[in-house]
């Protein structure tokens, strides 16, 4: 825990690539064996540094996918114009090394004292920390009721698919998928907005404790629309990444 | 340029400060607003990292790296409550 911790400097450490899967075409998990990692809580952050042969880098801050206690390991989006995601999902294989740092953050973190019930809203691949967030809750034996609400463009832009699918008690998860309608899916077909969140969130009389992250605009039509239905603008917890996320 | 929240500069307030620091309130010295810095406002666009009030978008903070110095201007705000 951060708090009681002695507080460690923070350093750039050479992880090594155990192991890349592929979630979609763009998106691949990329687990990672770093030496004296001092443990993570979910929700937080690890910093990725890439230094050309010019000496060039570049840092990028990337969503730890994985509760506490497991290994280390990110999930990540190829953004086409991007300067560190191509090579992550294309090119390093396991066996390779990569410079980073971490963990870092405290404010997006949840741990099973926090409570509940959670209201999980990710879009894209905001689904990363609340994954790690699902997993915690799961490893801890918490028993928060949980709703999760997961955007995304199309059925095979889902990130997590199998492992979402998978029953667990007081875990809702509802999909809103913005640019397809497949047969036989429960679920939304159409953007998150104000409406859907009336439908699909806990009322606010509950005093959830909402985690939104996703691309910027997601993120702030999301925190909006909960705090107009009375969630506590405390309680919600926002993690923007930029962008539009092509919606 | 994009708005995104503080916790994605913590790698780099964990840099400067030393310890954790997103989930730090501070306190506006502007408007007064409090809250934590990792959902204050981040700007990473600029030469700089910016982190404005997420109440009335005045400067909290600004971290400029160059040539291994890091300036921090802090005075935006007006106190800084660090949870132990």
């Amino acid at each position: 825990m951060e708090g009681t911790a002695v507080p460690r400097r923070l350093t750039w450490e050479v992880a090594t690539v155990t192991a890349v899967t592929r979630e979609t075409p763009s998106v691949r998990t990329i687990e990672l064996d770093v030496p004296c990692w001092p443990g993570h809580r979910a929700g937080q952050h690890l910093d990725v540094r890439l230094t050309a042969e010019d000496g060039y880098r570049a840092e990028r801050s990337y969503s730890i996918a994985t509760a506490a206690g497991e290994p280390v390991a990110i999930t990540v989006e190829r953004l086409d114009d991007g300067e560190v995601s191509p090579y992550l999902t294309e090119d390093l294989r396991a066996g390779d090394q990569l410079e980073l740092r971490g963990p870092v953050g405290g404010y997006f973190v949840w741990e099973p004292a926090d409570g509940g019930p959670l209201l999980l809203v990710g879009g894209g691949s905001g689904i990363v920390p609340l994954r790690a967030i699902l997993r915690q809750r799961e490893r801890s034996g918490s028993t928060v009721p949980v709703r999760l609400l997961y955007s995304a463009r199309t059925l095979s832009d889902l990130i997590y698919r199998g492992e979402l699918a998978t029953q667990r008690d007081g875990v809702a998860v509802s999909y809103a998928l913005t640019r397809e309608r497949p047969v036989g899916l429960t679920g939304y077909t159409r953007r998150v907005d104000s409406a859907l969140l009336a439908e699909a969130a806990w009322a606010a009389g509950k005093n959830p404790l909402a985690f939104v992250c996703g691309p910027t605009s997601f993120v702030e039509t999301v925190a909006g629309g909960l705090v107009a239905l009375g969630y506590q603008p405390g309680r919600v917890k926002t993690e923007r990444f930029g962008g539009t996320g092509g919606r | 340029m994009d708005e995104l929240d503080g916790n994605r500069a913590a790698g780099l307030l964990r840099e400067v400060f030393g310890r954790e620091m997103t989930a730090a309130a501070a306190t506006c010295a502007s408007c007064g607003a409090v809250g934590p810095i990792g959902g204050s406002a981040l700007y990473t666009g600029g030469p700089g990292t910016v982190i404005r009030c997420s109440n009335c978008v005045g400067v909290l903070l600004v971290i400029t790296q160059i040539r291994g110095m890091s300036c921090v201007d802090v005075t935006g705000i007006s106190a800084l409550d660090m949870p132990r």
